[in-house]
């Protein structure tokens, strides 16, 4: 529901990449992308947002956590972004340190839309690849059961969950990690279908492999293509996600933060002059979705014969 | 001897009665005041929430009690300054032994479809809210009114005839209380104790509260109800004193978002809304007529868990003295805050009524003061650099309280090198693992079911459900029992304060206000009572 | 065709009381009841609540009645939060309205989003397809919590244009900023889905040939190539309106529309199950029968598709 299914849509459109052409296909692909400028100034652009997250807190003048008690509610309009205060972003609400929180919200928020699109990597593609290869009843009664799961309103089961057991970024994680895979395990399902005939996988159950070592030797490897892809553009959408949980109030405790977080308490802010608090996390927010999206786009445009 | 208690019919609202008539014509002016009044006389104001209910009996909620004050009338009202005047009684006498009162009910007393307001109608209400078939979860107010044999009744252990209240002639209603209760009578300014209409009950069940079925003897009828939209009150024509209503239409609108709420009221969709947390100093400088702070009897504040599995740490006294000295109230008033809330140093609110604020050894250092002491304190206690202090403290969800929370983490980080962990819960949650003791540190807030010392001090009686704290002192619990029959309580009161202050089984963090943005047009807004009980018959707006 | 739908219902049947069994054992665990307040009631008190209600008998009894009631009469029970009303009234009141403006962003969505991507993939590599996709990911990436109160800034506190809020009983004036703030991200996907799956066509065979016949260009889109390029978007469609009712918690809380997503946020926090219970359902069933719907348009607009 929340993953915009449409982008299985625009990964069924690759469906022909997994053509397994061996090494040539990885190469032509990196010559691909390489050409699509958008795409490798995305890259060029996670980069930097990855370096900020992981050692921007060095250059942080101030800790996270730390409340500047002359800057704290009424006056925190005082708190503006200045290089010599040493608060370059200024301010939150509160009066922490606002370049402090970004970098920390920005991990925060790639590590959950990583951790997300992780989990759909593994689960969904064992599931689906075994669903595929496996065929015949167990297929259907596997691929009953991704259907029954996505009709599922999970955004409302994820919001019961996080109010009934707590916050913490555990739970958000098992939630974003439950509603991710399913899309996955149906391309991956799809996918599988059309390998497992082939003469290499043929080959190999002549000589006796057993299924499981098939499934991990022969048919992941070659859907890793389609995985890469498909991956890349759930990535934001489980930062947005995040985000919306974060509007909810359900985000990740205090004093931790995220950019969905920080968003929300700068937007309540706009009409009070203090735009910096919600125009230095949204920027963030922005440029990682944008980077995501260019790079994923990017990817399937190189993965896909089809579009040359 | 029985003492005769008349009330001093109020001059005011005779005038207002008088010039009611004066509405009819173009130019009306206000009786009392004499200033010419708006043309169109609708009040519009923000509520947060939904109202959980508009039975009497049942309501729970602010919000839902603002509204049912409009369209309902008890015994007695609040007026502006929140003393008592007639509502439905136009008087009352109380019995030498303080355990009967007999209410004399005015004989034009009206429901909203025309039939009188008998105090038949005051018994069945009373019996109903106590009743197990309605289940109300106010049902524990009627207890505190210790009406004879409540408590019985409510257990369903005996029929609800056997409740303290009965009704000789139509006009006449009287209650048996079990023990003498000094602030009985003021406690039926309370929606619980509101008449309801029985035959309307009867006929729709539960349904009997929507716009189309209700019947209301208040000043107001509910016309309209959206829930999470909007509900909308219009002027009984069969009120007793209609006359004196110049508000024809009362509209709440529901605006989860305060800030959203805020420019809404700025865009004139609004008469009223609540001034979000610190922006009350600029609002109050751009629009000086419209941003409002004033008193009101709530306290907020954290308690230690002080039961015997609470964290070892918080059983020695200089710890919670300590953690206690180093919030900086005024940071967190003056800056967190900034809307004219107060320091609190002492458990009850300055503004209750006919209490003195003890004075108390901490309020009067300064904050470096404290901070030393605070320092040395943990210090004697065997905490520091090589032996941190560690706790976790729990608040519910809220913007406001986050800032709050997060001050006074930073406070005794930064003052004492103590390591606060903040944890937020949604509402219910929260009440849950705070009542089961399932905390370390806690926030709390209380506002006075009505205006007297002991609805604060009774949350320390060590057998009060409200206790969270599970503090337990005999001597405070003494000094309360003593108090409700006292000629003089300040005496228990100011004992108290002092043992608290001493003992600090909480940390008082500050006394609210409120703090409204409220439209320069619209009058004699009830700033001098403290619990807010409001009425939109008492308002009016005056032409531009 | 037939056999298809049915076979999809019968599978619906299972997946809804899964659904039902699911969020009731989750909400039976969950800690803090329906009736916690501030002050903690007597134990009478709380018994005679908890008999009113049903919550006092074994767990296996209260989810049979509880389905029973469900099945047998349409009845989702009294609601323990707003106790004059039955859930059923709150989710008529609430789900008119969610639908209205669901049904408009829907149809925002669609027209704005298919047109820039078709204007995109024509225009292929040029200024204008720079523009329309990154108009699209700008909007898909927007939180609609920002969008909201910039629109009510803009629209009634500075342009004095549309009331802040509210609903009014579905005026116009009044459903404007609910739509735009719910349909941006939903038109900004559309738009990309098209743009992808047009492209792909225009490259096809038959449009070559179509073209090579000397037909002017829009003749070509409109009546060869726009067909195929939207089946992609059709399947999007069903999980969209979706997304869209759990959108709508946003634009509730925001315009105070009184829509179900408010209505299940506000009962998650306060723990009325029986609201909660009756919403997540309505919108389970409200998911399998979009996503058949969109099946049965899929099958009927491809004629290739065999069931």
């Amino acid at each position: 529901m929340i993953t915009k299914p449409g982008d299985v849509e625009l990964i069924a459109n690759a469906a022909g990449l997994a053509e397994v052409k061996g090494r040539s296909l990885w190469q032509d692909a990196r010559r691909r992308f390489m050409r699509n400028k958008a795409a490798v100034a995305g890259m060029i652009v996670l980069v930097f947002i990855g370096l900020f997250a992981v050692f921007g807190g060095f250059l942080a003048q101030y800790p996270n956590d730390y409340v500047d008690f002359t800057l704290t509610g009424a006056g925190a309009s005082n708190g503006v972004p200045s290089i010599e205060t040493g608060h370059y972003f200024g301010v939150d609400p509160d009066g922490r340190d606002l370049y402090a929180r970004t970098v920390q919200g920005t991990g925060i928020s790639l590590m959950v839309g990583i951790v997300g699109a992780m989990v759909a990597v593994v689960v969904g593609t064992l599931y689906g690849a075994t669903a595929g290869y496996v065929g015949g009843r167990t297929d259907g009664v596997m691929m009953r059961i991704v259907d029954i799961l996505m009709s599922i309103p999970f955004m409302f089961v994820l919001i019961l969950m996080l109010v009934i057991f707590g916050r913490s970024i555990l739970m958000l994680f098992i939630g974003i990690g439950l509603i991710s895979w399913l899309d996955m395990a149906r391309i991956a399902r799809g996918q599988t279908l059309t390998i497992k005939n082939k003469e290499f996988v043929e080959a190999a159950v002549a000589t006796g492999v057993r299924p499981m070592t098939i499934i991990l030797r022969h048919i992941v490897p070659n859907l890793l293509g389609i995985v890469i892809v498909y991956a890349t553009l759930l990535v934001p959408n489980m930062i947005i996600f995040e985000s919306f949980i974060s509007f909810l109030g359900l985000g990740v405790q205090e004093p931790m933060t995220s950019l969905g977080a920080l968003i929300n308490s700068g937007a309540g802010q706009m009409n009070y002059g203090r735009l910096w608090m919600l125009a230095y996390p949204l920027f963030f927010f922005l440029i990682t979705l944008f980077a995501f999206f260019f790079v994923g786009d990017g990817l399937r445009d190189a993965l896909d014969p089809k579009d040359r | 001897m029985t003492l005769k208690a008349t009330l001093r019919a109020s001059t005011a609202a005779a005038l207002i009665a008088m010039g009611g008539a004066a509405l009819a014509d173009g130019h009306a002016t206000h009786p009392v005041t004499g200033a010419t009044l708006a043309t169109e006389q609708v009040f519009t104001y923000r509520v947060l929430d939904e109202h959980s209910s508009l039975d009497p009996g049942v309501v729970e909620d602010v919000s839902g009690s603002e509204i049912v004050r409009d369209l309902f009338e008890g015994l007695m009202n609040d007026d502006a300054d929140g003393n008592l005047i007639p509502g439905v009684a136009t008087g009352y006498t109380v019995s030498d032994d303080k355990l009967t009162y007999t209410f004399t009910l005015r004989d034009n007393a009206k429901w909203s479809n025309g039939e009188p307001v008998t105090a038949g109608d005051f018994v069945y209400a009373w019996r109903r809210a106590a009743s197990p078939e309605l289940a109300s979860p106010y049902a524990w107010y009627m207890s505190l009114m210790a009406v004879e044999g409540v408590d019985a009744v409510i257990a369903g252990e005996a029929p609800l005839d056997s409740l303290g209240v009965s009704a000789p002639d139509d006009h006449t209603l009287v209650v048996q209380l079990s023990t003498p209760l000094p602030y009985f009578v003021q406690m039926t300014t309370h929606a619980t104790t509101f008449p309801v209409p029985q035959a309307v009950i009867e006929e729709f069940g539960d349904a009997w509260t929507q716009p189309d079925h209700i019947v209301s003897n208040g000043a107001y009828v509910l016309s309209e109800h959206v829930p999470q939209e909007r509900s909308v009150r219009v002027r009984n024509d069969m009120y007793w004193n209609n006359d004196a209503t110049i508000i024809e239409e009362v509209v709440a609108l529901v605006i989860n978002d305060e800030n959203q709420a805020l420019t809404r009221y700025l865009a004139g969709e609004l008469d009223r809304t609540e001034v979000p947390a610190g922006q009350y100093p600029r609002l109050s400088e751009e629009y000086p007529d419209e941003a409002l702070s004033f008193p009101r009897l709530c306290n907020y504040y954290y308690t230690f868990n002080l039961r015997e599995d609470g964290p070892e740490a918080f059983k020695d006294v200089r710890v919670r003295q300590a953690l206690a000295l180093a919030v900086d109230r005024d940071v967190i008033v003056d800056n967190v805050l900034a809307g004219g809330q107060s320091a609190a140093y002492t458990f009850t609110p300055a503004a209750t009524a006919d209490f003195t604020v003890p004075s108390v050894e901490m309020a009067a250092m300064t904050q470096d003061e404290r901070n030393a002491r605070a320092v040395e304190l943990l210090a004697e206690a065997g905490y520091g650099a090589d032996n941190p202090l560690a706790f976790e403290m729990l608040y519910n969800t809220s913007d406001a309280h986050r800032s709050i929370a997060v001050a006074m983490s930073q406070m005794w980080k930064q003052t004492l090198g103590v390591e606060a962990t903040l944890a937020n819960q949604e509402w219910q949650t929260f009440l849950e693992a705070r009542g089961n003791g399932d905390f370390e540190l806690a926030r709390g807030a209380w506002c006075g079911d009505y205006n007297e010392a002991s609805t604060f001090l009774d949350l320390l009686q060590s057998g009060s459900g409200y206790n969270d704290a599970k503090y337990d002192n005999a001597e405070v619990d003494e000094l309360l029992m003593g108090a409700r029959t006292a000629e003089e309580p300040q005496i228990n009161y100011t004992r108290i304060e002092e043992i608290i202050a001493e003992e600090m089984p909480v940390i008082p963090v500050y006394h609210y206000a409120g703090v409204y943005m409220l439209n320069d047009a619209l009058m004699n807004w009830p700033v001098d009572n403290v619990q807010q009980n409001w009425y939109s018959r008492d308002l009016y707006k005056v032409a531009e | 065709m037939y056999s298809f739908i049915l076979r999809r219902l019968m599978i619906a049947i299972p997946t809804i009381l899964i659904l039902v069994v699911f969020s009731f054992v989750l909400m039976y665990a969950a800690p803090g009841g329906p009736f916690n307040s501030e002050r903690p009631l007597p134990p009478e008190v709380m018994a005679n609540i908890e008999a009113k209600y049903g919550l006092d008998q074994p767990f296996l009894m209260q989810i049979f009645n509880y389905v029973w009631g469900v099945v047998t009469q349409f009845d989702f029970g009294p609601s323990f939060q707003y106790t004059s009303r039955t859930v059923n009234d709150v989710i008529a009141q609430g789900f008119p309205v969610t639908l209205t403006y669901g049904f408009w962003s829907a149809v925002v969505a669609l027209v704005f989003g298919v047109t820039l991507g078709v204007a995109a993939a024509i225009r292929h590599n040029t200024w204008l397809d720079y523009l329309a996709v990154g108009i699209s990911i700008g909007a898909q990436a927007l939180p609609n919590f920002v969008m909201a109160p910039i629109l009510v800034l803009i629209f009634t506190l500075w342009l004095g244009l549309l009331p802040g809020g509210g609903w009014n009983g579905g005026q116009w004036q009044y459903v404007v900023m609910p739509v735009i703030a719910l349909s941006t991200s939903y038109m900004a996907s559309i738009a990309r889905i098209t743009r992808s799956s047009m492209l792909e066509v225009m490259n096809s065979n038959f449009i070559r040939t179509a073209q090579a016949k000397g037909l002017p260009m829009h003749r070509v889109i409109l009546h060869h190539a726009l067909k195929p390029a939207l089946l992609p978007v059709i399947s999007y469609l069903g999980p969209a309106f979706v997304g869209m009712i759990t959108g709508s918690v946003v634009v509730d809380v925001f315009f105070s529309t009184g829509g179900i997503g408010q209505f299940f946020v506000n009962s998650a926090f306060n723990r009325d199950y029986a609201v909660i219970m009756g919403i997540t359902i309505l919108v389970g069933v409200l998911t399998i029968l979009l996503n058949l719907l969109v099946d049965i348009l899929y099958a009927w607009i491809d004629p290739k598709i065999r069931y």
